[in-house]
């Protein structure tokens, strides 16, 4: 049976004093990290929770590894926010959720408490500081109660609900299980070639499925995670020496960390001699960046990950074997071992290489669905129509091709879900929360890819004002779904058959930065 | 025009006084990226890797002696 913390109870052992986890505030050894998080399960425990939604609010940080390990130990799932999240999102996060727990730090506590007496929240939740509940010793009882939860806990058990945006203004909770997240770090380690020495240089935030392939890896192998300062990545030349320094060997980061830092002609000052293993994934990376990575670090292994939370993390990958020109795509590659892609045209069938058809994914990766959300879970979470039994697949949206090469290819998405900044963002969501504002009619949200911009056009009444659509955005959308650009509109140009004119719009945009650049 | 670009992105922001825009969070990556690709569309000024360091974009006085610097010395 595949429990998580199977791994860190070897490591706890084999790799007792070796640093874990090391962030701004300080590092956890294994040891500290398995004492800490049984300490935090058995309070839990104590409190009567089991089986249930426990948030857990800190800043990046080796204890927010711990919290999440103790609220698994109390047989519990885990629901990481974070304060970079506007107070409206995380409102919608406890009402979906009703967490009976919020574990947080010093930091957040006094948020939390601002955020609920101001929006006067419906919502019964004891909130503990994560330092006073994982100090000091198990009790006899507490190694007892503590063993008893293992006995029951079953590899279908929840272990997390991230969230991620929903089309309809509704974020959906994905809630992932033992077997599945067990599933992916398994043959996620062998692709990355993980192992005892190597040092990952996590970019990614924890409170996305994004930061599980630093997080579980390095508790099975007894490997090191540091957890980069969040500001090094306005600074790449700063970036680069902070890798060189800690002897970082391993970073999968999200294509536009890495495209920021080609971008910027980094690589002109500093050169990044430490990484061995280079993984990008989550949007599409220019070759032109690609092409820069390359030629600073030669000895580096690159690969290209694709996949969905909904599947767990990463489903498919591409080890770079050849050149690529700018323009080329790189392909998404071949499935992790034990994991299957089914490819579907319009009418159902399977596509002929090189045809497009829906990305779907079928095996052990697959989540639990959308929490709280059975509409929505079973409209992606489908019955897989060629089997003659029951097999469940997830319809990813995206549509993809297998190439003459043997390799998948994606294409496109089949809606107006975007990649900005290695974030998933549904523009109807935006839309959703600019409609909400008083005044405002109508809105459209649309993407520019060449500039990575997000920019809304709205229709609305004079006490609308733009700074005022501005402002309202930011207390209700999560810093990266913000517009870069807003701009009033008297009507919002048709399509003939009445939907709004996304191509106009861009096409418009594009004009309207095209007049203003220096001649 | 640089003030412009600045007020565009945080209308609330005063940036006569403001002088920890990074320090505290004002700006963040995001905020970089988008003043580095308005600087060079708007303005036609390209800033270097090296010159992206927290001191050159904690004030808009800062970043307006960045921005005349590397204007002049193009």
């Amino acid at each position: 049976m595949a429990h998580i913390l199977d791994y860190l109870e070897v490591t706890a052992i084999t790799h007792a004093d070796k640093p874990a986890f090391i962030g701004e505030a300080g590092f956890l050894t294994f040891a500290q990290l398995h004492d800490r998080a049984r300490k935090t399960g058995a309070e839990i425990t104590d409190r009567g929770i089991y089986k249930k939604p426990v948030v857990v609010f800190m800043q990046k940080s080796a204890d927010m590894v711990a919290a999440f390990c103790g609220v698994v130990y109390a047989g519990c799932y885990y629901v990481p926010i974070d304060a970079e999240m506007p107070a409206y999102r995380i409102r919608q996060i406890f009402e979906t959720t009703q967490p009976a727990l919020v574990i947080c730090d010093d930091t957040t506590l006094p948020l939390l408490s601002e955020w609920a007496q101001e929006k006067a929240w419906d919502a019964s939740y004891e909130a503990v500081l994560f330092d006073d509940i994982s100090a000091g010793a198990l009790r006899e009882s507490d190694v007892t109660a503590l063993a008893n939860i293992r006995r029951r806990a079953i590899d279908t058990d929840a272990v997390y609900v991230v969230f991620t945006s929903g089309s309809t203004g509704m974020p959906k909770g994905v809630t992932a299980c033992h077997r599945s997240v067990v599933d992916y770090i398994e043959q996620l380690s062998t692709v990355l070639e993980v192992d005892e020495h190597t040092v990952f240089g996590n970019q990614s935030p924890l409170y996305l499925d994004a930061c599980l392939k630093e997080l579980l890896p390095t508790m099975k192998y007894g490997a090191t995670t540091y957890f980069i300062p969040k500001s090094l990545f306005m600074f790449p030349v700063k970036l680069i020496e902070y890798l060189n320094e800690h002897h970082i060997n391993n970073i999968c980061w999200v294509a536009s960390a890495l495209g920021l830092v080609a971008g910027l002609n980094t690589f002109a000052k500093v050169t990044p001699y430490t990484l061995r293993t280079i993984a990008f994934g989550s949007e599409v990376f220019a070759a032109k960046h690609l092409n820069q990575w390359r030629t600073a670090a030669p000895d580096a292994q690159f690969i290209h990950l694709y996949g969905p939370t909904e599947a767990t993390g990463m489903s498919l990958f591409y080890k770079l074997d050849r050149d690529f020109a700018e323009g080329d795509a790189i392909p998404i590659g071949r499935p992790f071992a034990n994991t299957d892609i089914l490819l579907f045209d319009e009418n159902g069938n399977e596509p002929p290489p090189g045809q497009p058809g829906e990305i779907c994914i079928r095996g052990t990766c697959l989540c639990l669905g959308y929490y709280n959300d059975p509409e929505r879970t079973s409209a992606t979470f489908v019955q897989n129509p060629r089997a003659p039994y029951a097999d469940l697949m997830y319809k990813t949206g995206d549509l993809g091709y297998i190439g003459t090469d043997g390799n998948y290819y994606f294409l496109a998405r089949k809606d107006h879900q975007i990649k900005h900044m290695g974030y998933r963002i549904e523009l109807t969501e935006i839309e959703w929360v600019a409609m909400r504002i008083p005044g405002v009619q109508l809105a459209c949200a649309i993407f520019d890819g060449e500039t990575s911009r997000i920019i809304l056009y709205y229709m609305g009444d004079e006490t609308a004002p733009k700074s005022a659509v501005q402002a309202a955005l930011k207390t209700q959308l999560p810093r990266y779904m913000m517009p870069q650009a807003i701009f009033p509109i008297p009507t919002l140009p048709q399509t003939p058959g009445g939907k709004i004119d996304r191509v106009q719009l861009l096409n418009q945009y594009r004009e309207s930065v095209r007049a203003t650049r220096k001649d | 025009m640089l003030l412009e670009i600045l007020q565009e992105l945080h209308p609330d922001v005063d940036y006569a006084t403001h002088t920890t825009l990074i320090d505290d969070r004002v700006i963040d990556s995001y905020d970089i990226i988008f003043l580095v690709g308005e600087i060079a569309d708007k303005l036609d000024v390209e800033i270097p890797a090296d010159e992206l360091t927290p001191e050159n974009f904690n004030s808009y006085a800062a970043l307006n002696a960045l921005v005349q610097r590397l204007d002049e010395n193009a």
